[in-house]
């Protein structure tokens, strides 16, 4: 388990990241927290020729609250979103997500960027960047472009990110004033990648669900929108007809994959069950907000 | 009867035994001081890295290594046919007595033919480890795919591809016992309860892998291997033995071992090949299994399927338990301890802390293409003791009688020893009546009914787990290797030794992994002796220092080697006060030896000091009269007389909470009441409990080799094998019921693998009794979500 020879760059700067990038095409790959990366070199999964390291260029790192959008920098650490007042007070969802994320050791040092990136079909992050109606921002030498979260998963590690972008930010709008977010998973043990997971943005009045988002994660190959489980449940008050009619949904918004964690039938049963305890959750935030 | 054991020195106020001490090797590991075999890095080692086998079962048609010795840095490359010709002959993984047991030769590496997916084809030995990976991806090898087995059920079906053409059929052994008269007992029984059980496969997972590192010299034509072992001596026999090197010329030193856990009894093919590459090349050549290789190679455990009957009357007295075990092997027998341990062991333990007289037990053992198995921490006893706990609770519930009840109504009586266990086993000094309503009192078992029935009026469901148990420890010669063929020893020795400076050198056949062997033994040294603990050295893991001995395993460290020390020390004390004697002019036995001092007896004025007597003993003997000759060292072997094993006991409580709506599980509390005879260091057998139960409660929620029909591992990661984290893991109480064991005089059992045995058995008790309201019922581990999902109908 030792890694085939690559070389190492260092970059000193987002420009030089940016023209390594461009010029080693699919041989480069950005090093961030190396959290996923270097399993994947010593089990000699991927080969790239070329390491460009980002962890000393400045300008990546950092989240800031700009008017009604939460910025995060690519590099930021799992630990300082986990640990950053301004993610606890604006986007709750992310800050209930976080506690799931791995171990301390891994958080500090994987980045959120790299999460987002990678995009593995079992994190947290990618889930919750939807749910929220995130913008991800990438760069080239060509310039800077922002891409919506529902375009940017595009399938099992598939994203709408070139090979000569670099992810450089995460823009958040906040939760806004009334809204409820839930965070659920399950995972055998507690920091293992989701065996079925929900991201659940809510806009509750009257135990009515007049907005909501339910995003899932752990089933399927990318984070998914549950249209036909929110359909079931805008505009109706909650109950537990309510409950059921979402889940029935569910049945035609996932197809969840089969692998060592559980069938498709067990993973399609979990998120049902999320789904009920998600929204119920909503409602007795909502309630006590 | 439990006599009242005598009072000995062991007993006294103060003494070391019996009291908490912190691990030696702590203070070491804890500041990075830790030795294990790969911090050992003398000048031009080289390392070695194996290509292993693709797939399940393959024909290897062709080979070619011509680009590997090419690359830069490769000192060797070697194939499986090259390294056969080092060897004096393939490994036969039989013992004589396993009647009719049979086993296909076994290369090291692969010849002709690979018979699992990860059997080492060829090495490639480099200046490093990346290097040799680097070689290794440049070796080609032709396959054919042959046919696998890899379903123990269909594995004798007439139609079945048999792995080993030479042998018949894939069946490795077969044994049926029978005691009394099973049919009879259930023709006659109110009621009886048949069930059928699956065992997943496990690996052992030490924190450390395999590692190993051989030196050669030409010159004094000496072998020397630092390896991370349990049994130092039988690596020695069992690699001079196969590599043709006289056995004396060979060292083994086992330095710190980071957990062992049964793996590292065992003798694996790549270990020999770098071994041998080490001779060939005369440099020292290294091999450290990494954590692919680890879960690819290591020995497996534990896949059976068993199908278990049990007849009792309706007032809840058992008659008969039958059960018919198939264990599914690997694709060889493993060498010297072969793969029917486990089946065997099954069949020794199911039922056994009940006192019924009928009993039948049948198992046959199969290959398979998958990772051999053999013997892995409480061997066997996870799965007899799930089976036969299951079936008692099934019983006592279709009897409408509680299980804590039925449990008192048939466990062996502690004033019926010694006696013979259903299964034909001597036992004796048992305490299971003691340890059960120790259980009740520990669990506070009538309350923790009533709060469990509370929270079902809330939906919560929460299930209580009781399970009893036996545990064979510290195997003796009458039974398996030394009398199977193996050179394996159920003996072991101590050598003792009072230096000038008062100093103690205590020297032992049984070695440490992390669980604190050399501490106890220490201990005992030092409280025999009448000296304080620094003044003890313990030296062990090195067959060039000490007294031959089989090493750690069985729990017979402290049973087998703990006497042993203590009996040494007795006659070192006995040479100490004959010197004393004559020196003070006393009668030995009027005098005592308290903190490195000679007294007088009940006293506490030093009359001489131990350095005195050393100083005296060894450079002024003149000092002494011509007839004492007294070489101030004394050595004693141990091992048990006639008896199979020392056989411990215990019983074990789970309180648990099932989701039903996702199947998963909580571990609230979990308890633990065993006997593990004297207890010498209480914190190390708590530990050892805890952590063998926490390793039995991974085995029962989570862990499983996975193959694919194709004979694919599929889940050779940390990330996707997953092993208990101390998150889930609920606080284990542990409590210990002290019957000494009439067998030595130190009187203590094994302790090392209760926890493993029947962890398993409680938290799936537990489970089921958690979820019997909505009819539903596991019997299958690991219990996933998925299993509890299916067991409740809703997936
Ligand atoms: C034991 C363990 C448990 C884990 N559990 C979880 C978990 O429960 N949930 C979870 O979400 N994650 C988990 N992870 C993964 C962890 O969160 C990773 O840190 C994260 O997925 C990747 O971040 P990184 O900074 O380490 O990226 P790296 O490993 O450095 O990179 C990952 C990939 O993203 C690319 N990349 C990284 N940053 C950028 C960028 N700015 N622009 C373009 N490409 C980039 C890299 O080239 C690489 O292909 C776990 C990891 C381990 C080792």
């Amino acid at each position: 388990m030792k890694a085939p020879k690559f070389n190492y760059i260092k970059a000193e700067t987002r420009q030089q990241a940016l023209e390594l990038l461009d010029q080693l095409g699919e041989e480069g790959r950005i090093l961030a927290g190396g959290q996923s990366l270097m399993p994947t070199l010593n089990m000699r999964l991927s080969q790239p020729g070329t390491l460009i390291d980002i962890n000393k260029v400045s300008g990546l790192g950092g989240i800031t609250l700009e008017g009604n959008v939460v910025r995060i920098g690519a590099m930021t650490r799992h630990v300082e979103v986990a640990n950053s007042p301004i993610i606890a007070e604006h986007l709750p969802l992310i800050a209930e997500a976080m506690q799931h994320v791995a171990h301390h050791a891994v958080r500090n040092r994987g980045t959120i960027g790299g999460s987002i990136a990678l995009a593995d079909p079992a994190a947290e992050m990618p889930a919750c960047v939807l749910a929220l109606g995130a913008t991800l921002v990438v760069e080239s030498v060509k310039g800077r472009r922002e891409i919506a979260a529902e375009d940017y998963f595009k399938g099992l590690y598939e994203t709408a990110r070139e090979a000569n972008e670099l992810l450089v930010e995460i823009l958040i709008p906040v939760e806004k004033l009334g809204d409820v977010s839930v965070f659920l998973e399950l995972a055998q043990r507690h920091g293992d990648f989701a065996m079925a997971g929900l991201a659940c943005v809510a806009r509750v009045s009257n135990k009515t669900f007049e907005d909501l988002r339910l995003v899932y994660f752990g089933s399927e190959d990318k984070p998914t929108l549950g249209t036909g489980a929110i359909a079931a449940v805008v505009g109706r008050t909650w109950s537990a007809d309510c409950k059921e009619a979402a889940a029935n949904a569910l049945a035609n918004d996932l197809d969840p994959m089969t692998n060592l964690q559980g069938s498709a039938a067990m993973k399609l049963h979990l998120q049902k069950v999320l789904t009920g305890r998600a929204l119920d959750a909503a409602i007795e935030r909502a309630g006590a907000a | 009867m439990n006599k009242e054991t005598p009072l000995t020195l062991l007993d006294k106020p103060n003494s070391y035994v019996g009291r908490t001490l912190s691990r030696d090797s702590a203070k070491r590991a804890v500041a990075g001081r830790g030795r294990y075999t790969d911090d050992i890095m003398p000048a031009r080692t080289l390392h070695a890295a194996f290509v292993r086998s693709p797939y399940g079962h393959a024909k290897i048609l062709s080979i070619d290594v011509e680009a590997a010795k090419q690359q830069q840095g490769v000192a060797l490359v070697m194939t499986g046919a090259e390294l056969a010709e080092m060897c004096t002959g393939p490994w036969v993984g039989t013992l004589v007595c396993f009647d009719g047991m049979k086993s296909e030769p076994q290369h090291p590496m692969a010849v002709d033919r690979a018979c699992w997916q990860g059997e080492p084809v060829v090495m490639v030995v480099a200046n490093s480890r990346a290097e040799a990976e680097d070689a290794a991806e440049l070796v080609t090898v032709g396959y054919e795919e042959l046919p696998v087995v890899i379903d123990k059920e269909t594995a004798l079906d007439k139609d079945s591809p048999v792995i080993h053409p030479n042998l018949g059929d894939n069946l490795a052994f077969e044994k049926t016992i029978e005691t009394g008269d099973v049919e009879k007992a259930v023709s006659e029984a109110d009621i009886v309860i048949e069930d059928t059980f699956t065992f997943g496969r496990h690996t052992a997972v030490s924190l450390e892998p395999r590692a190993l590192l051989a030196e050669y010299d030409p010159g004094t034509e000496r072998l020397t291997i630092h390896t991370s072992s349990q049994c130092p001596h039988m690596i020695q026999a069992v690699f001079a033995r196969t590599l043709g090197v006289p056995e004396h010329n060979v060292r083994i030193v086992a330095p710190d071992v980071g957990g062992s856990f049964g793996l590292k009894i065992h003798t694996f093919g790549d270990e020999i090949a770098a071994t041998a590459a080490a001779i060939k090349l005369a440099r020292p050549v290294k091999f450290i299994a990494d954590r692919l290789e680890s879960f690819a190679t290591d020995i497996h455990a534990r896949e059976n399927r068993v199908k278990g009957r049990i007849a009792v009357t309706k007032e809840g007295i058992i008659t008969s338990v039958d059960i018919d075990v198939r264990s599914g092997a690997g694709a060889y027998s493993q060498y010297p301890r072969t793969s029917v341990f486990e089946a065997n062991q099954i069949l020794n333990i199911t039922g056994g802390p009940y006192a019924h007289e009928n009993y039948r037990a049948s198992t046959q053992v199969v290959y398979l293409n998958k990772v051999p198995t053999s013997q892995y921490r409480a061997v066997g006893h996870p799965i007899g003791n799930t089976v036969g706990e299951s079936l008692v609770d099934q019983a006592a519930a279709a009897c409408g009688i509680d299980p804590m009840e039925f449990r008192r109504r048939n466990v062996m009586r502690d004033d019926s020893y010694p006696r013979v266990s259903a299964a034909g086993i001597e036992m004796r000094d048992l305490s299971h009546q003691k340890c059960l309503e120790t259980l009740v009192e520990r669990m506070g078992y009538d309350a923790l009914l009533e709060e469990q029935a509370e929270y079902r009026k809330k939906g919560i469901q929460r299930g209580i787990g009781i399970a009893a148990f036996i545990k064979g420890t510290a195997p003796g010669p009458a039974g398996y290797y030394g009398a199977g063929g193996a050179p394996i020893s159920s003996q072991d020795s101590c050598t003792i030794k009072l230096e000038p400076s008062g100093g103690v050198i205590c020297m032992v056949g049984v070695t440490d992994q992390g669980q604190g062997v050399d501490t106890v033994m220490g201990q005992i040294a030092a409280a025999t002796l009448g000296v304080p603990m620094e003044s003890v050295r313990v030296i062990e893991g090195d067959t060039d220092a000490v007294p031959y001995g089989g090493g750690t395993y069985a729990s017979r460290a402290t049973a087998i080697g703990g006497e042993a020390t203590y009996q040494a020390a007795m006659l070192l004390r006995a040479e100490i006060l004959e010197i004393a004697g004559v020196l003070l002019q006393a009668e030995p036995d009027t005098l005592d030896i308290l903190d490195g001092h000679v007294v007088d007896k009940g006293d506490t004025a030093s009359r001489i000091s131990l350095a005195e007597i050393g100083r005296i003993g060894h450079f002024q003997v003149a000092e002494l009269p011509n007839h004492i000759q007294h070489t101030l060292s004394a050595t004693y072997r141990f091992r048990l007389k006639d008896a199979l094993y020392i056989f411990t006991n215990g019983i074990q409580g789970a309180y648990v909470e099932v989701d039903t709506d996702t199947g998963f599980i909580k571990l609230l509390n979990h308890w633990v009441i065993e006997d593990c005879g004297r207890v010498i260091n209480p914190q190390l057998a708590d530990e050892q409990v805890r952590g063998g139960c926490v390793q039995g409660l991974g085995g029962a929620l989570y862990e499983e080799c996975v193959y694919d029909s194709a004979g694919q591992l599929q889940n050779a990661t940390l990330a996707d094998y997953l092993v208990p984290m101390a998150g889930e893991m609920p606080d284990i109480e542990v409590a210990h019921i002290q019957t000494h064991t009439g067998v030595s005089e130190l009187g203590a059992k094994g302790v090392g693998e209760s926890g493993t045995g029947a962890a398993p058995a409680v938290v799936m008790n537990a489970v089921n009794d958690a979820i019997r309201p909505f009819g539903g019922k596991v019997t299958a581990q690991p219990m996933s979500p998925e299993t509890i999902l299916k067991a409740l109908g809703k997936v």
